[in-house]
């Protein structure tokens, strides 16, 4: 299922020592096979979700099923920030299977809700194709703080991983420091990142998409600065930045990613819809997973406005990045293992 | 877009016509509303449990003054409420200690920790006159303490350097004790970001505290935080003893029910809110404001203040004086109306108090622009003849014609304007007896429909 960090050597992680160094008490344990990725994210997962989750787990086998089991699911997708139309429209399905299967078990009846959060969120399931003419351009969009830098620090690590040569552009010109912090991600990943001393994003972002070409590099990932859709001027300002990248290639940029975090509530919803428009999405990264926010958002996107998750963020270090696997999610939101 | 609550409510309250006060009965269908519309906010679900219940108890009996429908009895209630819970007084900083004040900020990654460290710092410079140093004890994420020196550059204080290989007591150990000796009166502690859950870094930020024995501990929230912000709040609060509480982002369109659930979890104040990225964008918190944001009312509270304060009520009495003779409301009225808003501090001072989805439809307009055009629409109907504006309905292509050339403007635009009064006339009808607090939020709406000129 993770086997994007298998075909490498344990200990390559190495480099990044200070990166990971700090005291978190989920510390990566991707390399421990067998599934060494899933004992990670599901450790992380159940650490985070013991404290809150609605003892769902031990209440529910055996429990029979009523009225109030249906209204406590429905409180529990709610608080997994589902919203309330999604919220509802699972639980109508869920009454119309539980009489079909005539499921009278609590326990079985929280899988099957999974099962539908599950269907409900498959459609965002899909791979980012790598093997494409190069430079894949790769852009970044996002409101602010919500992880666009640290994502292209693991994203380098994972395209590096399958054996793509990578380059950054360091597109923030804004934020204090936020080139900096881009270079330091460059550093730990070994690979080189276009920046300038000027504070226009676009001039930056053009620069490394010609000496993307030039150096013959796979892939080329922008960073962006952190806008909310609120900032009319700064919407147009990322339209251009895309537009600028089609110069150099007309066909660039090829994906234009945009990075939500997992603690964002209905907001989410309006960001997709908002960058969306602007700039025309082709998948989204959810970051933040690792801590007890579970990111059911997603459900209320799947409605509205759907795009495909490629990847999901679950800590700060290099490898805290996987796959998105929509029955792994589901299961997670509902705290079922 | 979302439905404010006042439209939910009057979608249920039709049916409720004539009763006199708030029941079980009548208020069921529209506490459900209310609960929806604060899910939709993002306010937390126990929270919402615990505030309808709140408000059930206090509505319960209230009779429905005056031209209140039941459903306007019963959001004064609700925002009553909400205010009350999101905090009655603002609060300011507490600094009245031996020097150095120390600040420490905690909160989740990326919350706006670092820019509000920078933001504090100038706000104290300048408004406080105090002497302010700023220290990193965030040695995780890269490039964190060269972006605290960035942003107290910028406010114009003192930065204490530091490095990923110190420990975090020992760097806020040492810049304690370099504030002593060079006389700063406060000094803001910026920590990483760190999840409620990751009990290695809590415990870090408890032994910062205890090490530090802040005047004030501040938690930085952001205000798009959805339902898990009462967990992450427990978390801090458990960890910390927090004195306040500081909302950023708020110059985006979340409603921002976050706040509610923080500020019911820890108990404590929300003392500024963080409107933008630069360090201008910090305001003293408003938790009226806050509680019609949530409400997705805009301020529409202080607008109807504002409107009552003033608004000639001379001419509003004679508006209403005629409406009750039953005689139409016409273009003279509609000009009268058109002067309200120049006197409300003119268009753009008005729109900034519209809900926010209303305030988002006029953003982008050019404000200069739209106020020259209230003016060409007064112009237009001072073109016309007395017998004009009382019947509207004379105005006929000819006429047209001649208003246009009187008014030197092209003969589309007294269409439009004659459009505009349409609308206008229409919520005149609706407007039985309830006061100015209808005919704004009809104003409102007949803005964020794109009626104002300059406007879309
Ligand atoms: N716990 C956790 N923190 C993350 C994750 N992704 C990013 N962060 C942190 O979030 C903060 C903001 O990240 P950054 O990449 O600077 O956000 P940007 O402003 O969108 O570029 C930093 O402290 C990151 O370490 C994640 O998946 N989990
Ligand atoms: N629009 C807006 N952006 C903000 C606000 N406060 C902080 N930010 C941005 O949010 C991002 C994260 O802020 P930062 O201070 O690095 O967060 P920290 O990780 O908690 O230290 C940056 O891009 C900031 O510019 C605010 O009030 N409004
Ligand atoms: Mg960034
Ligand atoms: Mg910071």
């Amino acid at each position: 299922m993770f086997s994007m960090f298998k075909p490498k050597p344990p200990k390559e992680a190495a480099p990044v020592a200070e990166a990971s160094e700090k005291p978190a008490a989920a510390a990566v344990a991707a390399e421990e096979a067998p599934e060494p990725a899933k004992a990670s994210w599901g450790d992380r997962l159940k650490a985070g979700l013991s404290k809150t989750r609605f003892q769902l787990n031990s209440l529910f086998t055996g429990i029979k099923v009523d009225e109030a089991l249906f209204e406590d699911l429905e409180a529990a997708l709610i608080s997994a920030d589902c919203g309330v139309p999604a919220a509802q429209t699972l639980i109508e399905q869920l009454r119309a299977r539980a009489k079909r299967d005539k499921i009278e078990d609590g326990e079985t009846l929280k899988r099957a809700l999974a099962d539908l959060i599950t269907d409900m969120l498959r459609p965002l399931e899909r791979a980012m194709n790598l093997d494409r003419p190069k430079p894949l351009v790769v852009m970044i969009s996002g409101v602010n703080g919500v992880g666009k830098t640290t994502s292209i620090g693991k994203l380098a690590k994972y395209f590096q991983s399958r054996g793509k040569s990578v380059l950054l552009a360091a597109g923030d010109t804004f934020r204090a420091a936020a080139r900096e912090q881009l270079v330091t991600w460059g550093e730990r990943n070994n690979i080189a990142v276009i920046t300038q001393e000027s504070g226009d994003a676009a001039a930056v972002i053009f620069d490394a998409t010609q000496a993307a070409k030039a150096r013959g590099i796979d892939i080329l990932m922008a960073d962006t600065a952190g806008r909310l859709p609120t900032q009319l001027n700064l919407m147009e300002e990322i339209k251009k930045v895309k537009r600028v990248i089609a110069k150099v290639d007309a066909k660039a940029p090829h994906e234009v990613l945009l990075v939500i975090d997992a603690n964002t509530g209905q907001n989410a919803v309006a960001q997709v819809k908002a960058f969306d428009d602007a700039l025309g999405l082709t998948g989204l990264v959810v970051t933040k997973l690792d801590g007890t926010a579970k990111g059911g958002v997603l459900c209320a996107i799947a409605n509205a406005r759907p795009k495909p998750v490629y990847f999901i963020g679950i800590g700060e270090g290099i490898e805290d990045l996987r796959p998105f696997k929509a029955h792994e999610f589901a299961n997670a939101m509902l705290g079922l293992d | 877009m979302l439905d404010n609550l006042t439209n939910r409510l009057s979608k249920v309250v039709k049916t409720l016509r004539g009763e006199a006060r708030l029941t079980e009965a009548n208020m069921s269908d529209m506490l459900r509303e209310v609960r929806l519309a604060l899910l939709e906010a993002d306010v937390a679900l126990p929270v919402v449990r615990d505030l309808i219940a709140k408000v059930k108890e206090k509505a319960q009996g209230q009779e429905v003054v005056g031209s209140l429908t039941p459903g306007q009895a019963l959001v004064g209630v609700v925002h009553k409420e909400l205010a009350a819970i999101i905090g009655g007084e603002t609060a300011g900083l507490n600094l009245a200690v031996t020097p150095p004040a120390v600040i420490l900020l905690a909160g989740l990654q990326g919350a706006g920790k670092t820019t509000t460290a920078g933001k504090l710092a100038k706000l104290i410079r300048e408004q406080y006159k105090k002497k302010v140093l700023t220290v990193s004890c965030d040695v995780y994420r890269p490039a964190a303490i060269k972006q605290l020196q960035t942003v107290s550059e910028q406010a114009g204080v003192d930065f204490f350097p530091s490095t990923p290989e110190q420990k975090p007591v020992e760097i806020a150990q040492a810049a304690v004790a370099w504030a002593k000796t060079h006389y700063n009166d406060v000094l803001i502690v910026d920590t990483a970001g760190r999840l409620g859950i990751d009990e290695a870094m809590m415990a870090e930020i408890s032994a910062l505290h205890a090490a530090l024995k802040p005047a004030e501990t501040l938690f930085v929230v952001d205000a798009m935080l959805g339902q898990d912000a009462v967990n992450t709040a427990k978390a801090f609060h458990d960890a910390l003893p927090l004195t306040g509480v500081i909302l950023t982002k708020l110059d985006g369109d979340a409603r921002g029910g976050a706040a509610l659930s923080v500020r019911h979890i820890t108990g404590a104040p929300i003392k500024f809110a963080g409107v933008g990225e630069k360090l201008t964008g910090f305001e003293v918190f408003h938790p009226d404001r806050m509680a019609s944001r949530i409400l997705g009312m805009g301020d529409i509270m202080s607008l109807v203040e504002e409107a009552h304060a003033n608004i000639d009520l001379e001419e509003a009495q004679k508006v209403a004086a005629k409406l009750k003779s039953g005689k139409s409301f016409d273009l003279e009225d509609f000009k009268s109306q058109i002067g309200q808003i120049s006197k409300m501090g003119g268009l753009a001072g008005f729109v900034d108090k519209l809900p926010a989805q209303f305030a988002q439809a006029a953003q982008g307009a050019d404000m200069g622009r739209a106020e020259k055009d209230v003016k060409r629409m007064e112009g237009i109907i001072n073109s016309m003849t007395r017998q004009e504006r009382a019947k509207p309905e004379l105005i006929k292509a000819k006429r047209k014609q001649r208003i246009a050339a009187g008014a030197g403007v092209q003969v589309q635009e007294v269409n439009r304007l004659l459009k505009q009064f349409e609308q206008m006339q229409g919520m005149m009808k609706q407007m039985q007896k309830g006061g100015l607090q209808k005919m704004m939020r009809g104003m409102g709406r007949m803005m964020g429909g794109g009626g104002f000129p300059g406007m879309r």
